[in-house]
């Protein structure tokens, strides 16, 4: 089977003061139907990775890669239009905050009707019709009346499931999630990755969960990349997690400060240059 | 130590004092100034405008008061370079010292207007309640009015003259920068940062002065640069009406108004000063575009 | 050293905490744990004199607190905010930054002041003069504790002091933390949606829902998990779950 995206030797550059600066280098990853999760601290590089996978990168970035394909169009040489097409109908995401990921003068069911509305071919009742079906796969009680709240009427956690709906109306073979519950209080973070995880193995689609939670990802996913400097240092299944070689993970894993065992410090990672070099 | 004002001294990464640090400050916003061409341009123009207010009895080749009947309307010429107005009186020299007073009304009115609108746009903003609603009210009062008239009003309750005219200028021209302070005050009061500030203990004129005003600083340079050129034609106005600076003085606004009923045959009479009003606006402008980049350490 | 009593505060019609009373002993570390929304900001801040329109009583190192506050409770009292980016002032260097607080004191010697300021908290000479941009995330919230330390308070306030930063840096800021109360004996409340961060630096703590304090406990208890209301259960339940413990 081919694989869902296929990243090679990517490298991404933004124009700095002095030059270009690299934000990715050299990132490789091949995804299939599986739940993915990129993990780091911030500028590890993680975000631009996702987002490479869109193509959705500030035009002044400079990207290089070997390769470069998702769900079988090779986004270094793609059109805009074909790009368009990629975006949403096959790949969705999901960003941090619903806030501002929102239109906040539409309520949320006509976006969620919008997006459905713009990659199939039906009427507008139709379109509310799928819109209420979807809102109740997403688990919200009332869609009717979430059909017709604004944004700003929606707790976050309300908010997040709502995009995520409106991302799930194209029907997405990826997902792309960017920090999806990191706005969010620890009760309703539960409840939405569960969301997640259901919605993305009943479709049989690939995920993508960048975070730099490195628990809450190896509880969620499948595998793990745990991203520095914008390489990777270490891939592994979530399961072995506890076994981490790198000492870059273990200093991720070790620094958390724990509710079972009281420590009078917290260790702090040390971090290695060597870690940036070679390969 | 690399030698205090050396480019090494200025650019130094970790400065040893305050002084050398701002001294580095300045030299960097400095640098980021050099770097905008536009700006650069307007520096020089308004420089230029400036050393010829200084120097206008040197620069001037006539009395711009004295009277050649002989020699009305002139055109440009060796003897009049930039020709005659209707009481043959010499342009070039007009114009030179009437920028003293132009200029002069101008950075006047600009003295007083920002900081009055600064501060009670701050205040207004900060305080917000009561103090906020009646400030705000009295602001609107003003805004209402059609600002000549205002002005106007204020200075035949005074006596006509240039000071008259700053002062009538000044109070028509505060309120839209009490607004834009007061905008950019609520847009920072809830800040946390500023909440740290009154965490310190600091009083509320503390507050507003050194911590909110700065914040509201650069919009308003902006703005007052864009108004400049309607302070002089105000002024202009009011020269016009009698109710300004007085016809045998060489204010541009007034050269104009005098002569706009020779713009069609005698067209350079109106025009020598209404360039000199555009060239000094656009400079002023340019000048005041770069400043704001330059005020926000972001930026650079 | 802190005592609450019977705080609400109301913004409009939301009211935001009810019926709050708590006590601090000095030199000791409280938590203040619970979910978005739950008030436990708004305690702090409260306590802070930061909000207005509170009804209660409260009082520092036995002095009660008015609606405005004089020198003498800022120089007692001061306080870290969550957002790194949004404490410092944007166009001010942290030499300027960290004066402010000795201006307003009158304290003088503000040179070797700040240059002990910024050791204390373990940052380079060279940021003296840098802009907040300049900095991390990281070496900005240090500048926030330095600044709230400079004038020598004894009580902290601590308001998810490390929410907004990455792990690593975390772990960083609470050993600075720790290291400066024990080394000061600050007495500190710290609020926090993380129960692991708070059993790390804080030997009580209490359990806010919707206004209220739900449950008082000891860092023992929580550890143990004997929790007795169902929401601190589930907190407990939820943080053990990406402990991975649970």
């Amino acid at each position: 089977m081919t694989p869902l995206a296929e990243i090679r030797g990517l490298h991404v550059d933004f124009p700095g003061n002095n030059g270009w600066q690299p934000a990715v280098r050299g990132v490789s990853l091949t995804l299939g139907r599986e739940k993915l999760g990129l993990v780091g601290e911030s500028g590890s590089g993680k975000s631009v990775t996702g987002r490479a996978l869109m193509r959705l990168l500030p035009p002044t970035a400079r990207i290089r890669a070997e390769a470069l394909r998702v769900a079988g169009t090779d986004l270094l040489t793609a059109r805009p239009e074909a790009m368009r097409r990629l975006r949403g109908a096959r790949i969705g995401l999901i960003l941090q905050d619903p806030k501002f990921s929102l239109n906040p003068v539409m309520p949320a069911g006509e976006q969620i009707a919008e997006a459905w509305r713009a990659h199939h071919r039906g009427s507008r009742r139709e379109a509310r019709e799928a819109a209420l079906d979807l809102l109740a796969q997403v688990l919200i009680r009332d869609p009717t009346r979430v059909f017709g709240a604004y944004p700003h009427e929606l707790s976050g956690g309300m908010g997040q499931r709502v995009m995520i709906a409106m991302m799930l109306a194209p029907g997405p073979d990826l997902l792309i999630a960017d920090e999806p519950t990191s706005a969010l209080d620890a009760t309703v973070q539960a409840e939405i990755l569960r969301l997640l995880d259901r919605l993305v193995s009943d479709r049989g689609m690939g995920l993508v969960l960048i975070s730099h939670d490195l628990p809450l990802v190896s509880r969620f996913c499948d595998r793990i990349m745990v991203m520095y400097g914008g390489r990777v240092m270490e891939e592994l299944r979530a399961a072995d997690l506890h076994a981490a070689r790198h000492p870059y993970t273990r200093g991720l894993l070790n620094c958390l400060p724990r509710l079972d065992a009281a420590q009078p410090r917290l260790p702090v990672l040390a971090r290695d240059p060597a870690w940036l070099e070679g390969q | 130590m690399s030698a205090p004002f050396s480019r090494e001294w200025l650019l130094s990464d970790a400065p040893e004092s305050r002084r050398q640090a701002a001294w580095g400050q300045r030299y960097q916003a400095w640098l980021a100034f050099r770097r905008n061409g536009l700006a650069m341009a307007g520096l020089a123009v308004v420089l230029l405008l400036l050393a010829m207010a200084l120097l206008a009895p040197w620069l001037a080749t006539h009395d711009p008061g004295a009277q050649d009947l002989n020699a009305r309307l002139a055109r440009p010429s060796a003897a009049h370079w930039l020709g005659t107005d209707e009481l043959g009186r010499d342009l070039w020299s007009r114009l030179v010292f009437g920028s003293r007073i132009t200029l002069g009304m101008v950075v006047s009115v600009v003295l007083l207007v920002a900081p009055l609108g600064l501060i009670v746009g701050c205040a207004a903003g900060y305080a917000g309640g009561t103090v906020d609603r009646l400030l705000m009210r009295v602001t609107d009062v003003f805004l209402a009015f059609p600002r000549l008239v205002l002005a106007l009003a204020f200075v035949a309750a005074l006596k006509p003259g240039v000071e008259s005219a700053v002062i009538a200028i000044a109070l028509t021209a505060w309120p839209p920068y009490a607004r834009l302070a007061r905008a950019e005050t609520l847009s920072v009061r809830n800040a946390d940062f500023i909440a740290a500030v009154r965490l310190t203990g600091a009083s509320a004129a503390r507050t507003v002065l050194r911590h909110v005003a700065p914040v509201a600083v650069p919009s308003l340079v902006v703005r007052v640069t864009l108004d400049m050129s309607s302070f002089i034609l105000t002024a202009a106005g009011l020269g016009f009406l009698g109710l300004g600076a007085q016809p045998p003085l060489p204010e541009w606004g007034t050269m104009i108004a005098t002569s706009r009923r020779f713009i069609l045959e005698q067209w350079w009479v109106p025009l020598v000063p209404g360039i000199a009003i555009f060239l000094a606006s656009l400079a002023f402008n340019l000048l005041g575009d770069g400043l704001r980049d330059v005020l926000d350490p972001k930026q650079r | 050293m802190i005592e609450v009593r019977d705080l609400d505060v109301r913004f409009g019609k939301v009211h935001a905490v009810r019926g709050v009373s708590l006590t601090v002993a000095e030199g000791e570390s409280f938590g203040l744990v619970g979910e978005s929304g739950s008030g436990k900001s708004t305690v702090l801040r409260a306590l802070a004199g930061l909000v207005a329109g509170w009804t209660g009583s409260m009082s520092v190192g036995g002095r009660p607190l008015g609606h405005r506050r004089d020198a003498v409770f800022h120089r007692t009292v001061q306080m870290v905010f969550q957002d790194p980016y949004g404490s410092l002032h944007p166009r001010q260097t942290v030499d300027r930054i960290l004066s402010e607080p000795l201006i307003v004191h009158r304290i003088g010697d503000a040179d070797q002041r700040i240059a002990r300021a910024l050791e204390e908290v373990a940052l380079p000479r060279s940021v003296r003069f840098r802009f907040p941009h300049q900095l991390s995330g990281g070496q900005r919230q240090r500048v926030a504790v330095a600044r709230a330390l400079i004038a020598g308070p004894s009580v902290l306030l601590l308001d998810e002091p490390t929410s907004a930063l990455d792990a690593t840096v975390q772990a960083e800021v609470l050993n600075l933390l720790a290291d400066l109360r024990a080394a000061r004996h600050l007495t500190c409340i710290l609020v926090s949606h993380n129960l692991a961060v708070v059993a790390h630096l804080c030997t009580r703590l209490a359990v806010m829902q919707h206004g209220q304090i739900v449950e008082k406990l000891d860092e023992a208890t929580l550890r143990a998990g004997h929790a007795t209301h169902p929401h601190t259960q589930e907190l407990i339940r939820l943080s053990r779950d990406l402990d991975g413990t649970g």
